[in-house]
């Protein structure tokens, strides 16, 4: 059974890789995203400003946005055509089949990401970076942010509808999530709701790692990342377990 | 030594959508056995809960009662490891418009576990079969409707299924490409390969079946051979008569009953009523049709509509 299940993972993640990942729309959208941030940044503060201070932000959105978009409208693009059947019908446990669905978005999510990273060191200039601290926060907020993408597509029928709900969900944790603003600088009502979010403590760990502070400081953003990633894949799992006919 | 376990056992198999009291019924408590290698019909007009019990037996949706067993194993508890012997196509062809049909059948192939060494030939001869051979590196999405149809059960065929589930697989396709889709399943029963079909195709059922239930508001109606089935209105005799229809046109109409001269006269006085002229007036066997509109009470021209009401 767990054989079939790893198979199922591997064969979902590739095949939604090709599918619908990596087309040069997707790539480009993934890449370009993140950077039109980065320059109304530079045209607002100039060649100056402190634009290392923007990576770590720059990074978690592109992670939030390239990750969550396409997660969010595969599944429901699938289950619309009727071939998530194809996938129902497999020898495969539906957490499985969601975990293969949730590896691909992840994947092409990091990809990007490791674009911006590149641009981040290259033309930004970031320094001094704990890799290993890096690593994993990138690819725990990726988790996080892949299962709300997952959810998202769980709960809705229509395409248009997994975009307007990943939107509900992405635009307040764009403005509250310690991007743009330090979440302590936030009133104290909205500090309760950015630390409600998972890109928050995406931001915080990623600021850690790309300033290279100690891993220790940042196991507890590690941990409400893996609590989140649980929280939602455990409920996508259940509402779709519970939407069979 | 033990009798290998029928192919499929169905007791009591109900599916009712909604309330437990007041929901829809779509299966009401059917019972019926397919033995293994054999082409087995599920005949009925759309809403008779044909699609409704292929997904109970195949796993896409929870019986609200009853049990199942598919190739000995119980639907319940061994879905898992029915679901590696089962091939399914479901009405609508649901590959991946952006994989070619090459990848989509070694997609297939890969999720059931066929090993890679064995997928590459595989899908060759899959194409080859299905006669899309040519179309092997284009995109399903730009295939025509009958060799998507055909590619989709090519992808239910490549895990080499004990049990081949096809929901309805010629509707909606042109004379030439259901008649190379039929001669393809006629195919499979040669192999060994069980075959549960639905459709409302009354000729289809009667030229591939080997034994054919008739079910009619969630409830099977009657469950025999075609032959037994039609033996069952052999004392019935048809009149068929043909008759103009417009200027180059011509309307068959069919009469059931014992007295051939009296439907005969009965068919004339109509035509000459209708100021129409007789092309034709024959006895016929009774056909399947014939066996449909008998023990169901129903028309014939229930079974010819299609989905969204549209009539063959």
């Amino acid at each position: 059974m767990l054989n079939d299940d790893l198979r199922g993972i591997w064969a979902i993640m590739l095949k939604d890789l090709r599918a619908y990942y990596l087309k040069p729309p997707n790539i480009s959208w993934g890449v370009l995203f993140p950077f039109s941030f980065v320059l109304a940044f530079i045209i607002r503060d100039g060649a100056d400003g402190d634009l290392a201070s923007l990576a770590p932000g720059l990074l978690a959105l592109t992670l939030l946005f390239s990750t969550s978009s396409m997660e969010a409208i595969v599944i429901t693009f699938e289950r619309r055509i009727g071939a998530l059947e194809r996938l129902l019908l497999a020898p495969l446990r539906l957490p499985a089949l969601l975990v293969g669905k949730l590896l691909g978005g992840m994947v092409f999510g990091l990809m990007t990401t490791l674009v911006v990273l590149l641009v981040a060191l290259v033309v930004l200039g970031v320094r001094g970076i704990n890799w290993p601290l890096l690593i994993a926060s990138s690819v725990l907020s990726a988790a996080a942010f892949g299962t709300l993408g997952v959810l998202v597509s769980v709960l809705v029928k229509e395409v248009f509808e997994a975009q307007t709900l990943a939107n509900a969900f992405r635009f307040p944790m764009m403005f509250l999530g310690g991007v743009f603003v330090p979440v302590d600088a936030l009133p104290s009502a909205l500090q309760i709701v950015a630390r409600a979010m998972p890109l928050t403590w995406s931001v915080d760990a990623l600021r850690l790692a790309m300033a290279g502070g100690a891993t220790s400081l940042a196991l507890l953003d590690l941990a409400v990342l893996a609590g989140f990633t649980t929280v939602f894949f455990g409920l996508a799992v259940r509402v779709m377990a519970r939407s069979s006919p | 030594m033990t009798e290998a376990p029928p192919a499929i056992e169905v007791t009591g198999l109900t599916k009712r959508y909604g309330p437990a009291q007041s929901g829809l019924l779509a299966v009401d408590h059917i019972d019926f056995v397919v033995q293994r290698g054999e082409v087995f019909g599920f005949l009925g007009p759309n809403g008779a809960g044909k699609t409704s019990t292929i997904r109970m037996l195949t796993g896409l949706s929870r019986p609200t009662s009853g049990q199942a067993r598919v190739l000995g194993l119980d639907l319940q508890r061994d879905l898992p490891r029915i679901k590696k012997q089962i091939g399914v196509t479901p009405e609508t062809s649901n590959l991946y418009d952006e994989l070619t049909a090459f990848d989509n059948l070694r997609f297939s192939m890969q999720l059931y576990g066929v090993p890679r060494g064995e997928r590459a030939g595989r899908a060759e001869a899959l194409l080859a079969r299905f006669r899309l051979a040519d179309k092997r590196d284009t995109p399903f999405a730009r295939l025509s409707r009958g060799m998507k149809r055909a590619l989709t059960i090519a992808a239910a065929l490549a895990h080499h299924p004990e049990i081949v589930f096809l929901d309805e697989p010629t509707t909606g396709l042109d004379v030439v490409s259901a008649r190379g889709l039929r001669q393809t399943i006629a195919g499979l029963r040669d192999e060994g390969v069980t075959v549960f079909l639905t459709t409302h195709y009354l000729e289809e059922a009667e030229r591939l079946c080997d034994r054919i239930a008739l079910l009619v508001h969630g409830k099977i109606v009657a469950l025999d051979t075609v032959d037994a089935l039609k033996a069952r209105v052999q004392s019935t005799t048809v009149v068929e008569m043909t008759l103009t229809c417009g200027r180059n046109g011509a309307e068959i109409r069919r009469l059931a009953g014992d007295d051939v001269a009296a439907m005969a006269r009965t068919a004339l006085d109509e035509a000459a009523r209708e100021g129409r002229q007789v092309l034709a007036l024959d006895t016929v066997r009774p056909t399947l049709e014939d066996v449909f509109v008998q023990l169901t009470g129903l028309s014939a021209d229930t079974m010819r509509v299609e989905k969204g009401g549209k009539v063959k």
